[in-house]
């Protein structure tokens, strides 16, 4: 064996530990937060409907995408606090930063919006970090991730970064293209920093806010030029998700995608009425990949495909 | 016509009717966003190279690209002429073939890959035998084992050999790099 495959494997193997460790730190934070851990169905027969994120069929049901819609059901059931961390599946998703297969964690909170999200995900990193940073031989790949961390609108960064004004006049095809070749490069990477308020074109399952021009009450989290995590206040109105559900249906089927039916226990849970809450998904892998200053999400599981 | 999900390292797509390869390819979506494609691309004639983008509603023309296995019969000046099995006569220039031209050998088979009927790449068998046209005889008493000294072929091409190779020696040339690999037989 050549020392350098026996670096890597000492390497990898050191990574695992330190995974193993955020895990216990990330649960140990959320009970002490009265969350409620729980696991959903990973097979289903509705995966939330999005333009862009495709499932995997599993005979004639789907791989989840995310727990999303299941988390929201036991909100509405009177769960207060629940988190679950999991596997999660997306067709065609590969590359340095992208498994098909990978963990998620999404935690969903009664009475909270978007904000508080900010703030609790900042103290949840820090938590994680005191966890874990007396592993040695990993140095993070950004400063500050102990807290607090900027916070950019993407109305200010857009016009900063790539000369116009999404929230204004959106352009659905130069949105994607522009966040992902001048505006994700160009953000500043001294410490974490939430991108937040979009574009109601794209708030997806978020609760849009009443200004002239109006925003999405969402925020994304990037670290280090990575993307770590999505967070909304949540869409509460069963009748806009269902339009916004519809609508959706409508675009993937001119794009020639498969329209997954629509998940009517989920929209009955909403008729029934899910509290005013706001929810998160951030990649595990991802925040492991921060941590340890990793380039390849490869580098930090202990099985790729 | 390729669609985004057969983007990878090394595939040859057409870009505006000319035929590229791709030498770097990345992944990129997101949140919530449509997957961007990021693709470094070289001129497969030229050279020249830049970057291409796509999403994933785009198509991709898939280049027309044939394979012929010619036999080098000679040169005439700046050009080689080759033949294929039908006996039909192909010209190459000396710019296009570069360093390639100084290692035909007389009835050498090549692979010439051609993009709508229009030469665009000639691959040459992985090694050559060649004859040293001249070197130095290397100096005595040096016995280190990579030190190398200049040589040339009659062609004129000159390269770097083991200080054991004398004038007349054939040699093994790897033409994927243009270097010496391995002594044949001695003058």
């Amino acid at each position: 064996m050549s020392h350098g495959i026996q670096d890597d494997t000492i390497r990898r193997l050191a990574r695992l530990r330190l995974r193993a460790r955020a895990l216990e730190a990330i649960r140990t934070f959320f009970t002490n937060r009265d969350y409620l851990a729980v696991e959903t169905p990973i097979r289903l027969p509705a995966p939330a409907l999005e333009l862009h994120i495709d499932a995997l069929s599993s005979g004639p049901q789907f791989l989840r995408t995310s727990p999303e819609l299941h988390l929201k059901r036991l909100l509405a059931d009177g769960a207060e606090r629940v988190f679950e961390i999991g596997s999660c599946f997306r067709a065609d998703e590969r590359g340095l930063r992208h498994l098909p297969e990978f963990t998620m964690l999404e935690w969903y909170r009664a009475g909270a919006d978007y904000r508080d999200l900010m703030e609790e995900t900042e103290a949840l990193v820090a938590a994680v970090w005191a966890a874990v940073r007396q592993e040695p031989a990993f140095a993070p790949s950004v400063s500050g991730v102990d807290g607090p961390w900027a916070r950019l609108t993407v109305r200010d960064a857009f016009l900063q970064f790539a000369g116009w004004d999404p929230v204004a006049h959106y352009d659905p095809d130069r949105f994607d293209l522009d966040l992902v070749q001048l505006v994700e490069p160009g953000l500043p990477r001294e410490r974490p920093l939430f991108l937040t308020d979009y574009p109601v074109e794209a708030a997806a399952l978020a609760r849009c806010r009443p200004e002239v021009p109006p925003v999405a009450e969402r925020w994304e989290l990037y670290a280090g030029g990575l993307e770590l995590a999505n967070a909304y206040s949540e869409l509460t109105d069963a009748a806009e998700q269902r339009r916004r559900f519809e609508a959706c249906a409508v675009d993937r089927a001119a794009l020639g995608k498969t329209v997954y039916p629509l998940d009517e226990a989920f929209m009955a849970a909403l008729e029934r009425g899910l509290p005013p809450s706001a929810g998160i998904a951030l990649g595990l892998d991802r925040l492991i990949m921060v941590l340890t200053g990793a380039e390849r999400i490869d580098d930090v599981r202990a099985f790729v495909p | 016509m390729f669609t985004v999900s057969d983007l990878r390292k090394g595939l040859k797509i057409e870009i505006d009717g000319q035929p590229f390869e791709i030498t770097e390819f990345t992944f990129m979506k997101p949140g919530k966003g449509q997957a961007i494609y990021t693709c470094r691309v070289k001129h497969m004639v030229n050279g020249a190279t830049m970057v291409k983008t796509y999403r994933q509603v785009d198509r991709i023309d898939e280049p027309n690209l044939t394979m012929k296995e010619c036999s080098f019969s000679y040169q005439n000046g700046d050009h080689y002429v080759f033949m294929d099995d039908h006996f039909e006569e192909l010209n190459l220039e000396a710019t296009f073939l570069g360093d390639r031209r100084h290692w035909l050998v007389e009835d050498m088979r090549v692979n010439v890959l051609f993009h709508n009927n229009q030469p665009v790449d000639v691959t040459l068998p992985t090694f050559v035998e060649k004859e040293i046209a001249h070197t130095d005889p290397g100096a005595r008493g040096n016995t280190a084992t990579n030190v190398m000294k200049p040589a040339k072929l009659s062609s004129g091409y000159e390269l770097q050999v083991p200080l054991f190779i004398n004038t007349g020696d054939i040699i093994k040339l790897d033409t994927r790099t243009g270097k010496y690999a391995d002594r044949v037989s001695k003058k």
